[in-house]
Protein backbone atom coordinates (compact mmCIF):
# COMPACT_ATOMS: atom_id res chain seq x y z
CA UNK A 1 0.00 0.00 0.00
CA UNK A 2 2.84 2.34 0.15
CA UNK A 3 3.01 2.12 -3.46
CA UNK A 4 -0.43 3.58 -3.65
CA UNK A 5 0.74 6.64 -1.64
CA UNK A 6 4.39 6.67 -3.18
CA UNK A 7 1.80 7.13 -6.68
CA UNK A 8 1.10 10.28 -5.82
CA UNK A 9 4.32 11.72 -6.52
CA UNK A 10 5.17 13.53 -9.19
CA UNK A 11 8.71 14.43 -9.72
CA UNK A 12 7.88 16.78 -12.71
CA UNK A 13 7.02 20.62 -12.40
CA UNK A 14 7.47 20.74 -9.17
CA UNK A 15 9.03 23.43 -8.56
CA UNK A 16 6.20 25.52 -10.71
CA UNK A 17 3.56 23.55 -8.24
CA UNK A 18 5.18 25.08 -5.28
CA UNK A 19 5.36 28.85 -6.64
CA UNK A 20 1.52 29.29 -5.91
CA UNK A 21 1.59 27.56 -3.14
CA UNK A 22 4.57 28.95 -1.47
CA UNK A 23 2.19 32.29 -2.61
CA UNK A 24 -0.60 31.39 -0.92
CA UNK A 25 1.48 30.52 2.21
CA UNK A 26 3.52 33.79 2.35
CA UNK A 27 -0.17 35.55 2.25
CA UNK A 28 -1.36 33.75 4.67
CA UNK A 29 1.48 34.82 7.09
CA UNK A 30 1.54 38.58 6.02
CA UNK A 31 -2.50 38.07 7.13
CA UNK A 32 -1.30 36.98 10.45
CA UNK A 33 1.35 38.78 11.08
CA UNK A 34 -0.46 41.66 12.83
CA UNK A 35 -2.19 39.67 14.93
CA UNK A 36 0.47 37.24 15.92
CA UNK A 37 1.52 39.78 19.35
CA UNK A 38 -1.64 39.03 20.63
CA UNK A 39 -2.22 35.38 19.12
CA UNK A 40 -1.67 31.91 20.45
CA UNK A 41 0.92 30.24 18.65
CA UNK A 42 1.23 27.94 15.86
CA UNK A 43 2.27 24.68 16.89
CA UNK A 44 4.26 22.09 14.80
CA UNK A 45 3.68 18.53 15.92
CA UNK A 46 3.91 15.05 13.81
CA UNK A 47 5.67 12.20 13.86
CA UNK A 48 9.37 10.94 12.09
CA UNK A 49 9.86 7.19 12.16
CA UNK A 50 12.31 4.48 10.96
CA UNK A 51 10.38 1.99 9.33
CA UNK A 52 11.29 -1.56 8.06
CA UNK A 53 8.92 -4.01 5.84
CA UNK A 54 10.07 -7.43 5.25
CA UNK A 55 7.59 -8.68 2.17
CA UNK A 56 8.35 -11.95 0.78
CA UNK A 57 11.99 -12.12 1.94
CA UNK A 58 12.81 -8.42 0.36
CA UNK A 59 13.44 -5.92 3.03
CA UNK A 60 12.69 -2.24 2.46
CA UNK A 61 13.81 0.87 4.77
CA UNK A 62 11.42 4.18 5.20
CA UNK A 63 12.65 7.08 6.70
CA UNK A 64 9.68 9.19 7.36
CA UNK A 65 8.53 12.31 8.74
CA UNK A 66 4.67 13.65 8.75
CA UNK A 67 5.03 17.33 9.92
CA UNK A 68 1.80 18.85 11.27
CA UNK A 69 1.17 22.80 11.27
CA UNK A 70 -1.60 24.58 13.07
CA UNK A 71 -1.90 28.12 12.97
CA UNK A 72 -4.82 29.75 14.87
CA UNK A 73 -5.78 32.76 13.36
CA UNK A 74 -7.87 34.71 15.88
CA UNK A 75 -10.89 33.34 17.32
CA UNK A 76 -12.89 32.00 14.46
CA UNK A 77 -10.33 30.72 12.00
CA UNK A 78 -7.16 28.72 11.83
CA UNK A 79 -4.61 27.16 9.50
CA UNK A 80 -3.73 23.39 9.18
CA UNK A 81 -1.36 21.24 7.01
CA UNK A 82 0.10 18.33 7.60
CA UNK A 83 2.90 17.05 4.92
CA UNK A 84 4.76 13.40 4.40
CA UNK A 85 8.08 13.04 3.05
CA UNK A 86 9.57 9.82 3.16
CA UNK A 87 12.50 7.71 1.25
CA UNK A 88 12.45 3.99 0.30
CA UNK A 89 15.19 1.97 -0.05
CA UNK A 90 14.51 -1.27 -1.25
CA UNK A 91 16.48 -3.88 -2.56
CA UNK A 92 16.74 -4.93 -6.60
CA UNK A 93 17.34 -8.04 -7.39
CA UNK A 94 21.13 -9.05 -8.27
CA UNK A 95 21.26 -4.96 -8.12
CA UNK A 96 21.99 -4.24 -4.55
CA UNK A 97 19.70 -1.85 -2.69
CA UNK A 98 18.05 0.90 -4.73
CA UNK A 99 15.60 4.28 -2.86
CA UNK A 100 13.91 7.22 -4.30
CA UNK A 101 12.23 9.72 -2.32
CA UNK A 102 8.33 11.01 -1.71
CA UNK A 103 7.07 13.90 -0.71
CA UNK A 104 3.06 15.17 -0.54
CA UNK A 105 1.09 17.19 0.81
CA UNK A 106 -1.62 15.78 2.65
CA UNK A 107 -3.86 18.57 3.40
CA UNK A 108 -3.58 22.73 3.76
CA UNK A 109 -6.80 23.86 5.01
CA UNK A 110 -8.83 26.72 6.24
CA UNK A 111 -10.73 26.12 9.14
CA UNK A 112 -13.53 28.57 9.55
CA UNK A 113 -15.87 28.39 13.07
CA UNK A 114 -19.29 29.24 11.69
CA UNK A 115 -21.27 28.36 14.77
CA UNK A 116 -21.22 26.16 17.89
CA UNK A 117 -22.43 23.58 15.32
CA UNK A 118 -20.93 23.60 12.21
CA UNK A 119 -17.61 24.72 11.36
CA UNK A 120 -16.20 25.36 7.73
CA UNK A 121 -13.27 23.91 6.26
CA UNK A 122 -11.76 25.01 2.95
CA UNK A 123 -8.98 23.86 0.88
CA UNK A 124 -7.53 20.20 0.32
CA UNK A 125 -8.44 18.00 3.83
CA UNK A 126 -8.66 14.13 4.18
CA UNK A 127 -11.52 12.50 2.89
CA UNK A 128 -14.03 11.82 5.65
CA UNK A 129 -15.19 8.56 4.89
CA UNK A 130 -14.68 5.63 7.21
CA UNK A 131 -12.22 6.20 10.32
CA UNK A 132 -8.68 5.61 9.18
CA UNK A 133 -7.92 7.98 6.62
CA UNK A 134 -8.43 11.00 9.07
CA UNK A 135 -7.78 9.52 12.13
CA UNK A 136 -4.74 6.98 12.11
CA UNK A 137 -2.91 7.90 8.49
CA UNK A 138 -0.43 10.10 11.52
CA UNK A 139 2.52 7.41 12.07
CA UNK A 140 2.10 8.25 15.64
CA UNK A 141 -1.40 6.93 15.46
CA UNK A 142 -0.88 4.05 13.82
CA UNK A 143 -1.03 0.78 15.48
CA UNK A 144 0.39 -1.16 12.38
CA UNK A 145 2.31 1.24 9.36
CA UNK A 146 0.18 -0.55 6.51
CA UNK A 147 -2.92 0.99 5.77
CA UNK A 148 -5.71 -1.60 5.90
CA UNK A 149 -6.57 -3.15 2.66
CA UNK A 150 -9.79 -1.62 1.87
CA UNK A 151 -8.45 1.84 2.23
CA UNK A 152 -9.45 3.21 -0.94
CA UNK A 153 -12.53 2.56 -0.26
CA UNK A 154 -14.10 5.76 -0.51
CA UNK A 155 -11.36 8.02 -0.25
CA UNK A 156 -10.65 8.14 -3.78
CA UNK A 157 -7.94 6.07 -3.28
CA UNK A 158 -5.53 9.31 -2.80
CA UNK A 159 -7.09 10.19 0.77
CA UNK A 160 -7.50 14.02 -0.19
CA UNK A 161 -10.14 15.85 -1.18
CA UNK A 162 -9.76 19.74 -2.79
CA UNK A 163 -13.20 21.90 -2.21
CA UNK A 164 -15.33 22.81 0.43
CA UNK A 165 -16.43 20.78 4.08
CA UNK A 166 -18.80 21.54 6.75
CA UNK A 167 -18.47 19.78 9.52
CA UNK A 168 -19.38 19.51 13.38
CA UNK A 169 -21.50 18.49 16.38
CA UNK A 170 -24.90 18.15 15.88
CA UNK A 171 -26.09 17.12 19.72
CA UNK A 172 -24.14 16.13 22.95
CA UNK A 173 -24.84 16.04 26.61
CA UNK A 174 -23.39 12.79 28.63
CA UNK A 175 -24.80 10.21 27.17
CA UNK A 176 -24.43 10.56 23.43
CA UNK A 177 -22.44 12.63 20.88
CA UNK A 178 -24.10 13.08 17.65
CA UNK A 179 -21.51 14.30 14.49
CA UNK A 180 -21.30 14.76 10.63
CA UNK A 181 -19.34 15.78 7.94
CA UNK A 182 -20.19 16.71 4.03
CA UNK A 183 -18.49 17.86 1.20
CA UNK A 184 -16.93 17.99 -2.15
CA UNK A 185 -14.33 17.63 -3.87
CA UNK A 186 -13.28 19.50 -7.13
CA UNK A 187 -10.22 17.22 -9.47
CA UNK A 188 -7.26 18.43 -9.45
CA UNK A 189 -3.88 16.85 -11.01
CA UNK A 190 -1.28 19.29 -9.38
CA UNK A 191 1.43 16.78 -7.66
CA UNK A 192 0.78 18.83 -4.52
CA UNK A 193 -3.28 18.61 -4.78
CA UNK A 194 -3.93 15.07 -6.29
CA UNK A 195 -7.70 14.72 -5.57
CA UNK A 196 -10.39 13.92 -8.12
CA UNK A 197 -13.80 15.17 -8.46
CA UNK A 198 -16.38 13.68 -5.91
CA UNK A 199 -18.46 13.75 -2.87
CA UNK A 200 -19.53 12.00 0.29
CA UNK A 201 -19.76 12.69 3.91
CA UNK A 202 -20.43 10.81 7.17
CA UNK A 203 -22.52 10.83 10.69
CA UNK A 204 -21.25 9.18 13.55
CA UNK A 205 -22.99 8.49 17.51
CA UNK A 206 -20.76 8.33 20.26
CA UNK A 207 -21.92 6.79 23.26
CA UNK A 208 -19.62 7.62 26.16
CA UNK A 209 -20.61 6.22 29.25
CA UNK A 210 -19.48 2.59 27.13
CA UNK A 211 -17.03 4.26 25.02
CA UNK A 212 -18.87 3.12 21.72
CA UNK A 213 -18.67 4.58 18.54
CA UNK A 214 -20.66 3.88 15.49
CA UNK A 215 -21.06 5.45 12.58
CA UNK A 216 -22.04 5.45 8.64
CA UNK A 217 -20.23 6.97 5.44
CA UNK A 218 -20.86 7.57 2.08
CA UNK A 219 -18.96 8.64 -0.89
CA UNK A 220 -19.37 9.06 -5.04
CA UNK A 221 -17.16 9.63 -7.01
CA UNK A 222 -18.59 12.31 -9.79
CA UNK A 223 -15.53 11.67 -12.55
CA UNK A 224 -15.63 10.14 -15.99
CA UNK A 225 -17.12 6.91 -14.33
CA UNK A 226 -20.12 7.63 -11.19
CA UNK A 227 -20.08 5.57 -8.22
CA UNK A 228 -21.43 5.04 -5.18
CA UNK A 229 -18.87 4.02 -2.19
CA UNK A 230 -20.23 3.20 1.23
CA UNK A 231 -18.80 2.28 4.45
CA UNK A 232 -19.65 1.64 7.94
CA UNK A 233 -17.08 2.02 11.44
CA UNK A 234 -17.53 0.72 14.95
CA UNK A 235 -15.27 1.70 17.26
CA UNK A 236 -15.23 0.59 21.41
CA UNK A 237 -13.01 1.72 23.81
CA UNK A 238 -14.39 1.71 27.24
CA UNK A 239 -13.00 4.38 29.59
CA UNK A 240 -10.05 4.04 31.76
CA UNK A 241 -9.04 0.53 30.30
CA UNK A 242 -6.14 -0.33 27.77
CA UNK A 243 -8.55 -1.97 25.69
CA UNK A 244 -9.16 -0.85 22.12
CA UNK A 245 -11.70 -2.21 19.25
CA UNK A 246 -11.83 -0.58 15.99
CA UNK A 247 -13.48 -1.77 13.10
CA UNK A 248 -14.42 -0.85 9.46
CA UNK A 249 -16.39 -2.37 6.54
CA UNK A 250 -16.44 -0.71 3.18
CA UNK A 251 -18.17 -1.15 -0.06
CA UNK A 252 -17.46 -0.11 -3.22
CA UNK A 253 -19.58 -1.05 -6.89
CA UNK A 254 -17.47 -4.15 -7.56
CA UNK A 255 -15.67 -5.59 -4.12
CA UNK A 256 -15.87 -5.29 -0.70
CA UNK A 257 -14.13 -5.96 2.39
CA UNK A 258 -13.72 -5.06 6.35
CA UNK A 259 -10.64 -4.61 9.02
CA UNK A 260 -10.67 -4.75 12.55
CA UNK A 261 -7.77 -4.74 14.82
CA UNK A 262 -7.20 -4.83 18.68
CA UNK A 263 -4.67 -4.22 21.03
CA UNK A 264 -4.43 -3.65 25.03
CA UNK A 265 -1.92 -2.00 26.60
CA UNK A 266 -1.28 -3.83 29.67
CA UNK A 267 -1.65 -0.84 31.90
CA UNK A 268 -3.20 -2.83 34.70
CA UNK A 269 0.57 -4.40 35.60
CA UNK A 270 1.92 -1.44 37.50
CA UNK A 271 0.35 1.32 35.81
CA UNK A 272 0.71 2.35 32.34
CA UNK A 273 4.39 3.67 33.26
CA UNK A 274 5.78 0.71 34.36
CA UNK A 275 7.99 -1.52 32.16
CA UNK A 276 5.57 -4.42 31.60
CA UNK A 277 2.40 -1.52 31.38
CA UNK A 278 4.49 0.31 28.31
CA UNK A 279 3.89 -2.95 26.58
CA UNK A 280 0.50 -3.54 23.86
CA UNK A 281 0.12 -6.31 22.07
CA UNK A 282 -1.76 -5.49 18.71
CA UNK A 283 -4.09 -7.58 16.46
CA UNK A 284 -5.28 -6.95 12.68
CA UNK A 285 -7.42 -8.86 10.94
CA UNK A 286 -8.68 -7.96 7.01
CA UNK A 287 -10.45 -9.66 4.02
CA UNK A 288 -11.38 -8.22 0.86
CA UNK A 289 -13.87 -9.89 -1.86
CA UNK A 290 -14.09 -9.20 -5.15
CA UNK A 291 -17.22 -9.51 -7.23
CA UNK A 292 -15.91 -8.23 -10.70
CA UNK A 293 -12.42 -6.75 -12.23
CA UNK A 294 -12.06 -2.98 -11.66
CA UNK A 295 -8.55 -0.48 -11.59
CA UNK A 296 -9.48 2.14 -9.63
CA UNK A 297 -11.30 1.17 -6.61
CA UNK A 298 -8.33 0.01 -5.17
CA UNK A 299 -9.04 -3.26 -3.28
CA UNK A 300 -7.13 -6.23 -4.69
CA UNK A 301 -7.74 -8.06 -7.43
CA UNK A 302 -8.14 -11.53 -6.18
CA UNK A 303 -10.07 -12.45 -3.00
CA UNK A 304 -7.11 -11.17 -0.04
CA UNK A 305 -7.08 -12.12 3.60
CA UNK A 306 -4.51 -10.84 5.65
CA UNK A 307 -3.91 -10.90 9.55
CA UNK A 308 -1.32 -9.26 11.51
CA UNK A 309 -0.27 -9.60 15.01
CA UNK A 310 2.60 -7.07 16.72
CA UNK A 311 3.91 -5.90 19.42
CA UNK A 312 4.71 -2.78 20.41
CA UNK A 313 6.45 -1.03 23.08
CA UNK A 314 5.44 3.12 24.83
CA UNK A 315 9.04 4.14 25.94
CA UNK A 316 9.29 7.67 27.53
CA UNK A 317 10.12 10.75 25.97
CA UNK A 318 6.97 10.22 23.54
CA UNK A 319 8.98 6.88 21.45
CA UNK A 320 7.43 4.22 20.41
CA UNK A 321 8.96 0.87 19.29
CA UNK A 322 6.94 -1.22 16.83
CA UNK A 323 7.43 -5.02 15.74
CA UNK A 324 4.15 -7.66 13.73
CA UNK A 325 4.26 -10.12 11.97
CA UNK A 326 1.99 -10.41 9.53
CA UNK A 327 0.39 -13.33 6.68
CA UNK A 328 -1.61 -12.69 3.50
CA UNK A 329 -3.35 -15.42 1.95
CA UNK A 330 -4.38 -14.58 -2.39
CA UNK A 331 -4.96 -17.08 -4.96
CA UNK A 332 -1.51 -14.85 -5.85
CA UNK A 333 0.31 -16.57 -3.45
CA UNK A 334 1.05 -16.07 -0.02
CA UNK A 335 3.32 -14.06 1.89
CA UNK A 336 5.10 -13.30 4.89
CA UNK A 337 5.21 -9.55 6.13
CA UNK A 338 7.13 -8.51 8.83
CA UNK A 339 7.16 -5.00 9.70
CA UNK A 340 9.18 -3.02 13.02
CA UNK A 341 9.17 0.47 13.35
CA UNK A 342 10.76 3.51 15.55
CA UNK A 343 8.40 6.22 15.97
CA UNK A 344 9.21 9.59 17.58
CA UNK A 345 6.19 12.02 18.19
CA UNK A 346 7.32 15.60 18.25
CA UNK A 347 5.54 19.04 20.04
CA UNK A 348 6.79 22.55 19.35
CA UNK A 349 5.17 25.97 20.13
CA UNK A 350 7.03 27.99 17.55
CA UNK A 351 7.17 31.08 19.91
CA UNK A 352 5.73 32.41 23.22
CA UNK A 353 2.63 33.61 23.65
CA UNK A 354 0.81 35.70 26.13
CA UNK A 355 0.16 32.77 28.54
CA UNK B 1 -7.56 -20.85 5.26
CA UNK B 2 -9.89 -22.77 8.40
CA UNK B 3 -6.66 -22.50 10.49
CA UNK B 4 -6.01 -18.33 9.52
CA UNK B 5 -9.69 -18.21 10.75
CA UNK B 6 -9.12 -20.40 13.56
CA UNK B 7 -6.28 -18.50 14.76
CA UNK B 8 -7.74 -15.06 14.32
CA UNK B 9 -10.89 -16.21 16.00
CA UNK B 10 -8.50 -17.17 18.84
CA UNK B 11 -6.16 -14.37 19.53
CA UNK B 12 -9.63 -11.86 19.01
CA UNK B 13 -10.73 -13.97 21.89
CA UNK B 14 -7.72 -13.69 23.88
CA UNK B 15 -7.12 -10.34 23.47
CA UNK B 16 -11.40 -9.92 24.40
CA UNK B 17 -10.35 -11.92 27.61
CA UNK B 18 -7.12 -10.39 28.64
CA UNK B 19 -9.32 -7.01 28.61
CA UNK B 20 -11.79 -8.45 30.74
CA UNK B 21 -10.00 -10.02 33.04
CA UNK B 22 -8.12 -6.75 34.21
CA UNK B 23 -11.92 -5.58 34.42
CA UNK B 24 -11.03 -8.00 37.96
CA UNK B 25 -8.53 -5.10 39.00
CA UNK B 26 -10.29 -2.39 37.59
CA UNK B 27 -10.66 0.14 41.17
CA UNK B 28 -7.21 0.20 41.09
CA UNK B 29 -6.22 0.27 37.49
CA UNK B 30 -8.74 3.32 37.44
CA UNK B 31 -6.79 4.98 40.25
CA UNK B 32 -3.71 4.39 39.24
CA UNK B 33 -4.80 5.76 35.67
CA UNK B 34 -6.19 8.75 37.40
CA UNK B 35 -3.29 9.14 38.58
CA UNK B 36 -1.44 8.56 36.27
CA UNK B 37 -3.23 11.33 34.01
CA UNK B 38 -2.82 13.96 37.01
CA UNK B 39 0.89 13.28 37.30
CA UNK B 40 1.19 13.79 33.05
CA UNK B 41 -1.08 17.12 33.11
CA UNK B 42 0.89 18.00 36.73
CA UNK B 43 4.18 18.06 34.89
CA UNK B 44 2.67 20.17 31.69
CA UNK B 45 2.05 22.98 34.65
CA UNK B 46 -1.87 22.39 34.26
CA UNK B 47 -3.56 21.91 37.53
CA UNK B 48 -5.80 18.69 36.76
CA UNK B 49 -9.31 18.71 38.51
CA UNK B 50 -11.60 15.61 37.72
CA UNK B 51 -14.33 17.73 35.95
CA UNK B 52 -15.72 17.60 32.19
CA UNK B 53 -12.72 18.68 30.86
CA UNK B 54 -10.55 15.65 31.91
CA UNK B 55 -13.58 13.01 30.68
CA UNK B 56 -13.67 15.11 27.05
CA UNK B 57 -10.11 14.64 27.13
CA UNK B 58 -10.14 10.42 27.86
CA UNK B 59 -13.04 10.13 25.35
CA UNK B 60 -12.10 12.04 22.51
CA UNK B 61 -8.11 12.67 22.37
CA UNK B 62 -7.33 9.03 23.72
CA UNK B 63 -9.69 7.45 21.02
CA UNK B 64 -6.56 7.99 18.29
CA UNK B 65 -3.61 8.62 20.86
CA UNK B 66 -2.10 8.56 24.05
CA UNK B 67 -2.06 11.98 25.71
CA UNK B 68 1.65 13.84 25.42
CA UNK B 69 3.97 13.47 28.48
CA UNK B 70 4.36 17.48 28.69
CA UNK B 71 2.09 19.86 27.32
CA UNK B 72 3.23 23.29 27.60
CA UNK B 73 0.09 26.09 28.25
CA UNK B 74 1.33 28.33 24.86
CA UNK B 75 0.68 25.42 23.11
CA UNK B 76 -2.79 23.98 24.12
CA UNK B 77 -4.91 26.53 23.06
CA UNK B 78 -3.75 25.72 18.59
CA UNK B 79 -4.27 21.96 20.06
CA UNK B 80 -7.54 22.02 21.76
CA UNK B 81 -8.52 24.01 18.47
CA UNK B 82 -7.23 21.40 16.48
CA UNK B 83 -9.10 18.81 18.29
CA UNK B 84 -12.11 20.42 18.20
CA UNK B 85 -12.00 20.60 14.37
CA UNK B 86 -11.09 17.00 14.30
CA UNK B 87 -12.84 14.76 17.24
CA UNK B 88 -15.80 17.31 15.88
CA UNK B 89 -16.38 18.46 19.72
CA UNK B 90 -19.68 20.02 20.76
CA UNK B 91 -18.80 23.68 22.15
CA UNK B 92 -19.27 22.82 25.76
CA UNK B 93 -16.55 20.38 25.44
CA UNK B 94 -14.48 22.22 23.20
CA UNK B 95 -14.60 25.26 26.27
CA UNK B 96 -14.36 22.20 29.11
CA UNK B 97 -11.52 21.05 27.66
CA UNK B 98 -9.85 24.24 26.93
CA UNK B 99 -10.21 25.17 30.36
CA UNK B 100 -9.07 21.38 31.82
CA UNK B 101 -5.56 21.89 29.72
CA UNK B 102 -5.06 26.08 30.09
CA UNK B 103 -7.34 27.05 33.10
Amino acid sequence: MKTDRVSKLSSTHQLARAIPLAAILCALCSFSTSALAQQDPAIISGGIGLLTTTNGGNTSYFPETRPVAVLPLGDHLQIETRATILANFFHRPGDGYDHFTFKTMDYLQADVKAGSHATIVAGEFLTPFGTYNERLTQIWNQTFQDLPLIYGVGTMNTGSALGGMVRGNVFANDRASVSYAAYYSGNSTSGYFGTQRSSGGQAQVYLPESGLEIGASYGRSLGAVHENFEGMHLWWQPIDTGFRFRSEFGRAPHAKGYWFETDYRLQQFGGAESALGRLEPVFRMQQTFRDAPDNNDGLPFVDTKRADLGLDYHLPHEIRVHTSYGRQFSPDGNVNIWETSLVYRLLIPTWKSKH
Amino acid sequence: MKSLETITLGLALSISALAAASGIPQAQSDSQSQAQTNSKLSRASHPATPDRGQRVFQQNCARCHSAPESLSPSASDAIVRHIRIHANLSEADFRALLHFLNP
